[in-house]
């Protein structure tokens, strides 16, 4: 076994930031808006970090895809305490239609390029709210899926999981390899902590096209039209 | 109908009015020309939180400490403060959870702290004191002012025993310069270290006030006056036999930080625990001059939040139907504030750079702490007014702002003691004393 996880890392609109529909209808308002990492996937990090710290894994690789931007989210993974970063460059049009699937697409190869035990991703984007990256790499990768994780434990070479559903909470033991999804309760990610961020500065980050891993990022869907939500009326007491 | 169409035409062209008016007027004035030449880019949106883009002048590094402090202050500090200045107590873990954070002595390098720039501290800095100017105080104690002076004055044998341990927040420090009879002439100090060359120690005796984290530090780093009539910086540690650290009672600024004594009644220091890369009162202004640089930005932290609140809570409160926002008097104090908050923000971070290549004196440090002092102060008493009896109410934290910028308007160098630095500078003349 490689020892070594995947955690996938995605740059979306910071959640306190007030979201405009562009005034043409084809988007939200990006330029010039406050980015961070996507919450679930802070959690990711956090869980992959404290398994190094445990030993039960050996490297940590943070992976965003998106435009040059993305490499301060993979510098934030790695101030939190990921080995090193690939960069997947997509910038453009392309950018503006990536989707879970191309993603999970790219997660897969560069799975089988790294040689990766774990692919460990956040349960959805705030931004898309998909929730399907996971389960489609699982699918590409004929993986096990342990999704929306509250907790997980490496027992051998097997993992012991619990995932938060509808009804409760489930337990479930899958195989390694495989890919797992946090959901809120994983964990509490840690600060950056400022000796960690200047360290940060000398792990390598690695860019790579889509065209590299044979992924071809063309979208199949095509977004009509994005509008504000309707205003809400006043109600009845 | 001519009537209508001429009407019509000064709606549609409302620029060709002026001239219109200019021909009628009698035709003697020449006509006035619009210069169209000079053009802002109007996709540049205008953000009243950053009004000079102060985001694309840090570095990445510098941002991203920024944004994990930030996080860190606004959910572990915020939660605390109300009741801790409300109940006048000191939470000693903050100390603790900053130096696991790894922002105390932060442009140390080596001896466990992170080596950062200038800039990164005066960031840091204006996050804590946007909770609280006692959190901030504790922390440029902490930094500036004990592991400064052991960085800069110490024996490779005193860093290695303290530093770590104060990076870590794991012992905590205070400075003992400010005497009750002598607070803005330190060169007057009465306290005392007499040399035993016996027993090879200092023997301290004197009264320090007005000391931060003085009732629960591990250690002090105390300024006395030698044998020579020169001052020297000594470390004393608690549980020397004479020395006393009572508290202050009756504070009504900065109560979440302990303030109080140090009393040295004949306290023997080892001469092991003496400062020896330094004398004179350049050793302790070096450490004042590391801390107002803190205090620069820290000091506009506070200004920020109590400009938020005051514009967020005039957006709320509706008074004769419409929000107090929407009057004159209202945009007018908080667009003096906005542009005094953008104002000295730049000139902080100038000095940081400044700082950071080597090229700051201290009468620049000394323009700015007084100018974010001063300024931060009008603020929040200006905001305070805006929220009108909420204002009051520590719920809505401004007043406890207010309360505290009046003791950081006037420690480590009161707004006029500065003035006169400043004055020295300007005219070569110094107005300090009496004498020529």
């Amino acid at each position: 076994m490689s020892g070594r996880v995947l955690v996938g890392v995605k740059r979306v609109i910071d959640y306190a930031v007030k979201i405009r529909v562009k005034p043409d209808n084809t988007g939200v308002v990006t330029d010039g808006v406050k980015h961070s990492m996507n919450p679930f996937c802070e959690i990711a990090v956090e869980e992959a970090v404290k398994l190094k710290e445990k030993k039960l894994i050996k490297e940590v690789v943070a992976v965003s895809c998106g435009p040059q931007q993305s490499q301060e989210t993979i510098r934030t993974a790695l101030a939190m305490g990921a080995d090193r970063g690939i960069h997947v460059d997509v910038s453009g049009k392309d950018y503006e239609n990536l989707g879970p699937l191309q993603v999970s697409k790219i997660l897969a190869a560069l799975a089988k390029q790294e040689d990766a035990q774990l692919i460990l991703l956040g349960k959805q984007a705030i931004d898309d709210d998909c929730n399907q990256t996971g389960q489609m790499t699982a699918a590409l990768l004929d993986w096990p899926q342990g999704t929306f994780a509250s907790e997980v434990s490496l027992e051998g070479d097997k993992i012991n999981l619990v995932r938060e559903i509808d009804g409760g909470l489930e337990h479930i033991k899958i195989n390694t390899p495989a890919v797992i999804t946090a959901d809120l309760r994983l964990n509490t990610p840690r600060y950056a902590t400022l000796p960690n961020i200047m360290k940060a500065k000398k792990k390598k980050i690695v860019t790579v096209k889509p065209a590299d891993l044979g992924v071809d990022v063309t979208s199949r869907l095509e977004v009509l039209k994005v509008e504000e939500p309707p205003q809400r009326q006043a109600g009845r007491v | 109908m001519a009537l209508r169409s001429a009407v019509c035409r000064l709606l549609v062209n409302p620029h060709r009015c002026a001239l219109i008016t200019a021909s009628r007027a009698q035709g003697t004035a020449a006509p006035i020309t619009h210069d169209l030449s000079f053009k802002v880019d109007t996709k540049v949106q205008f953000d009243w939180r950053d009004a000079l883009d102060l985001e694309g002048q840090l570095t990445e590094e510098e941002i991203m400490i920024r944004d994990s402090f930030r996080t860190y202050c606004q959910e572990k500090l915020m939660p605390r403060i109300l009741m801790a200045n409300r109940n006048e107590v000191f939470h000693r873990e903050i100390v603790s959870e900053m130096g696991e954070m790894g922002v105390l002595g932060p442009t140390i390098k080596g001896y466990g702290c992170a080596g950062t720039s200038y800039v990164a501290y005066g960031l840091i800095a204006r996050e804590v004191e946007r909770v609280d100017s006692g959190y901030r105080s504790a922390m440029s104690v902490q930094s500036s002012l004990v592991m400064h002076p052991i960085n800069a004055y110490g024996t490779e044998e005193q860093k290695q025993k303290y530093l770590p341990k104060l990076a870590r927040g794991e012992i905590l420090g205070c400075f003992g310069l400010t005497e009750p009879n002598h607070g803005s002439d330190p060169g007057g100090m009465e306290t005392r270290a007499k040399y035993n060359p016996s027993s090879r120690t200092y023997t301290l005796t004197g009264s320090k006030t007005w000391i931060t984290n003085s009732p629960v530090a591990d250690i002090a780093v105390v300024w006395a006056k030698c044998d020579d009539g020169k001052v020297r910086g000594f470390i004393l540690e608690r549980g020397m036999k004479g020395l006393l650290t009572p508290k202050i009672e009756g504070k009504f600024s900065l109560r979440a930080s302990a303030t109080g004594m140090i009393l040295m009644d004949e306290v023997e220091v080892p001469e092991e625990n003496l400062l020896p890369k330094v004398s004179g009162l350049g050793g302790p202004f070096g450490c004042l001059n590391n801390a107002r640089y803190g205090i620069a930005w820290g000091a506009l932290g506070a200004a920020e939040f109590c400009f938020h609140a005051a514009r967020q809570y005039t957006l709320d409160r509706i008074q004769f139907g419409v929000p107090l926002a929407r009057n004159q008097l209202m945009q007018k104090k908080m667009a003096d504030m906005l542009t005094e908050i953008a104002i000295g923000l730049q000139s902080c971070l100038q000095l940081g750079r400044l700082i950071d290549e080597k090229k700051a004196s201290p009468e620049m440090i000394s323009m700015l702490k007084r100018n974010s002092c001063g300024k931060a102060l009008d603020i929040a008493r200006q905001a305070r007014d805006m929220l009108g009896g909420n204002g009051i109410a520590d719920e809505y934290h401004i007043i406890r702002h207010v309360m505290n910028l009046e003791a950081v308007n006037t420690y480590e160098g009161t707004h006029d003691i500065h003035a006169l630095i400043l004055g020295r500078a300007i005219t070569g003349l110094q107005s300090f004393t009496v004498g020529k």
